[in-house]
């Protein structure tokens, strides 16, 4: 789960980590007076979206008197922010307006699990700033690694040689910036995030760290035992199919194609998307119905495909294993019959009775187009989504 | 022979007396399997009936105790997710050394706690979020569908479980049997790396050929890619599913999704082409290039 900046913010806070002063806005009115309460000579204003790359994309702003930062904060609030990690664009309902800083340098600061050793990874950069992602492809050296023991947390020495390493050597900013790192750690097993990202750490010419950005990703996993967080979640950020797909806990990303997938399990789901792409279509989605493809939740994925107005044909991949065919077969049939479904369907079931299954939807009297395997099924679905079939 | 699990295996089940854990612990009953216990904290000393009443499992207090009492040297864990890190770690302490992980969702930080804390111990585990492991006509240890396996020579392992039995099948329809079937799950800390399975296979002399699947996401198939090209001459068929996944959306299993350019199905196979195995565009393919792969290497 992502929350927005400002409320990482807040979370940093709670840990003694320094944050800039900062007044959250909904509207010109709070941009303005917020911009006056912070008093200083030139105020940031952030627009408040799930996205990375929003100073590129220009979410972010400097206003030199209270009466730009409102005018800002108007232009920004009701738009959407469109970003390179988010083409389509995020709506941005609010704004942080941030005390000015005054930056000597800029430094990269994150925390991830790394997948190749199976432990937390500090990653931190004395190139800070907005181009982390290109210099991780181009100058890869330039990043520190360090990984965190989980049984013990990140230890003193461990901080103070990524201090050092980045090319401190004043011993109050060592000291400082360990701490930091420190802090990040204990927040990192204590809140189950699954990513800590300080884009940029400052270190201002009064000689202090502050953190200028805050992003803290979450464990979905984990949630259960941070009540307090789940509360965060911002729905609005979140695409409307995909918040839809997970009240039926269905497991959906939508793409941009116009083949609509229906899939049981994840690996098969992706293999699915990239048959279809192998016979030159395009797929409108990820959908993983899981292992239990009941009536109802096998209609609930037909009415998410359906609703997409993109979506030119629907082929069901199923393999059949615990659940039958001539279950999976018959929930098909009444899904179908409930949504009334005005697009052509290719079905490929395999598996446990599989001959009774495709003999249930020869009988159904259902426009349903049989699939005998999975290149098969693919092919004639993008015949269908070209209106070739 | 076969790798892990065969029929002397003694299995115990934490979580049997569950909703998923009976279901399923019948359904590897039936297949064969030796289930001599079962564990639910408060519930010792109740026998385990399934609901045809086919079969009967003394139910403990804990795994140590079930070890004891039963002799069982592997556990199959339903619990749920909230206490299987627990449970993994109840059953490596009671000295099992082969562990099964059924049970989805569990927190990542749970995971790398539970694998810091067997590093060295010399327990295999497998999953979590997997569908187990299965040798073919001795010993089911999960919750796949026995009768698409068929007893033979080629090793499966898998970070999907559909996939799985979609490989399985096609190989089982064209005569082709199975040594052993490896699941080691869509999380993004499993227990068992692609590597680890493929190089159990490599040593098991009644394995002839490997077939890997693997998905976007990590570096596993890299890694056993390097294994295969230094010390693999059995022949490899390896699939790798999410081409067209856009970079940093998650697609259902917590692993499989791509960062900074690292782990994209591209990069995965390219490497395990370059190591010298036979690679498949769709997964459709996966039983007809393990036919020519063993007919070319006179193994069919």
């Amino acid at each position: 789960m992502k929350i927005h900046e400002y409320q990482a913010k807040e979370i940093f806070k709670k840990y003694g980590l320094p944050v800039p002063r900062g007044i959250v806005a909904h509207n010109a009115h709070e941009a303005e007076c917020a911009a006056k309460e912070l008093g200083t000579p030139v105020v940031v204003v952030k627009a408040q979206v799930h996205a990375g790359g929003r100073g590129k994309a220009g979410g972010v702003k400097l206003a030199k008197s209270p009466e730009e930062a409102g005018k800002i904060a108007a232009e920004m609030i009701g738009n959407r922010l469109k970003t390179y990690q988010n083409p389509e664009g995020l709506p941005i309902n609010c704004v942080l307006i941030e005390e000015g800083v005054n930056i000597d340098k800029e430094f990269y600061v994150g925390l991830t699990l790394d997948r190749e050793v199976s432990r937390p990874v500090f990653m931190v950069s004395a190139a800070g700033g907005m181009e982390i992602e290109e210099i991780a492809k181009t100058n890869p050296e330039l990043i520190i690694k360090e990984h965190v023991d989980p049984a013990i947390g990140l230890l003193p020495y461990q901080a103070r040689k990524i201090a050092f390493k980045i090319g401190l050597t004043d011993r109050k900013l060592v000291s400082q910036f360990a701490k930091i790192l420190m802090t990040l750690s204990k927040m990192y097993f204590d809140l189950d995030a699954s990513l800590i990202e300080i884009n940029p750490l400052v270190k201002t010419k009064e000689d202090n760290f502050i953190c200028l950005d805050a992003k803290i990703d979450f464990d979905d996993n984990a949630l259960y035992r941070h009540p307090d967080i789940q509360e965060l979640e911002d729905t609005t950020q979140i695409d409307p199919l995909e918040l839809e797909a997970k009240k039926w806990d269905l497991n959906y990303v939508r793409l941009d194609g116009n083949i609509g997938c229906m899939v049981n399990g994840a690996g098969l789901a992706m293999a699915t998307m990239d048959t279809i792409k192998f016979y030159g279509g395009e797929p409108a989605n990820f959908l993983d119905v899981g292992g239990t493809a009941t009536v109802e939740r096998v209609a609930a994925a037909f009415r998410l495909l359906l609703s997409d107005p993109k979506v030119k044909a629907i082929f069901v991949n199923i393999f059949g294993g615990i659940v039958r065919c001539d279950r999976i077969a018959g929930g098909i049939i009444e899904a179908a019959k409930q949504v009334e479904l005005d697009r052509p369907l290719i079905v490929r079931l395999e598996g446990t009775n599989v001959e009774l299954g495709r003999k249930m939807l020869e009988e159904s009297g259902l426009n349903i187009i049989p699939a005998k395997d999975m290149a098969d099924g693919a092919q004639k679905a993008v015949e269908a989504a070209k209106g070739e079939l | 022979m076969s790798v892990l699990v065969n029929k002397n295996t003694k299995v115990v089940v934490q979580g049997l007396t569950g909703k998923e854990g009976s279901f399923h612990a019948k359904q590897c009953l039936d297949y064969g399997t030796q289930i001599v216990a079962g564990v639910t904290p408060g519930k010792g000393g109740l026998i385990w009936k399934d609901d045809e009443g086919k079969y009967e499992v003394p139910v403990f207090n804990t795994v140590e105790e079930a070890v004891k009492e039963t002799g069982a040297d592997a556990s199959l864990i339903f619990v749920p997710p909230a206490f299987a890190a627990d449970a993994i770690m109840e059953a490596a302490d009671a000295g099992i050394k082969l562990i099964v992980c059924i049970t989805e969702g569990i927190p990542v930080n749970d995971m790398v706690k539970v694998k810091r804390t067997l590093e060295g111990t010399g327990v295999r585990y497998i999953g979590p979020n997997c569908p187990g492991i299965i040798t073919p006509e001795e010993c089911k240890m999960g919750i796949m569908p026995g009768h698409i396996f068929k007893k033979g020579r080629v090793g499966i392992v898998s970070r999907s479980g559909t996939l799985t039995y979609e490989a399985a099948y096609q190989l089982t329809m064209r005569g082709i049997g199975q040594s052993t079937v490896i699941g080691i799950g869509g999380d993004p800390v499993p227990g068992t790396t692609h590597r680890e399975a493929v190089e159990m296979f490599n040593n098991d002399p009644d394995t002839d050929a490997i077939v890997l699947i693997g998905e976007i996401g990590g570096t596993m198939e890299e890694e056993a890619a390097e294994y295969i090209k230094e010390n693999v001459e059995k022949p490899v068929v390896a699939y790798i599913a999410g081409v067209t996944a856009p970079p940093g959306r998650r697609m259902g299993h917590a692993g499989a999704i791509i960062s900074g350019g690292k782990g994209d199905a591209k990069s995965k196979m390219e490497a395990l082409r370059e190591a010298g195995a036979y690679v498949c565009n769709t997964p459709a393919e996966i039983g007809e290039m393990m036919e020519k792969a063993l007919k070319e290497r006179g193994l069919l």
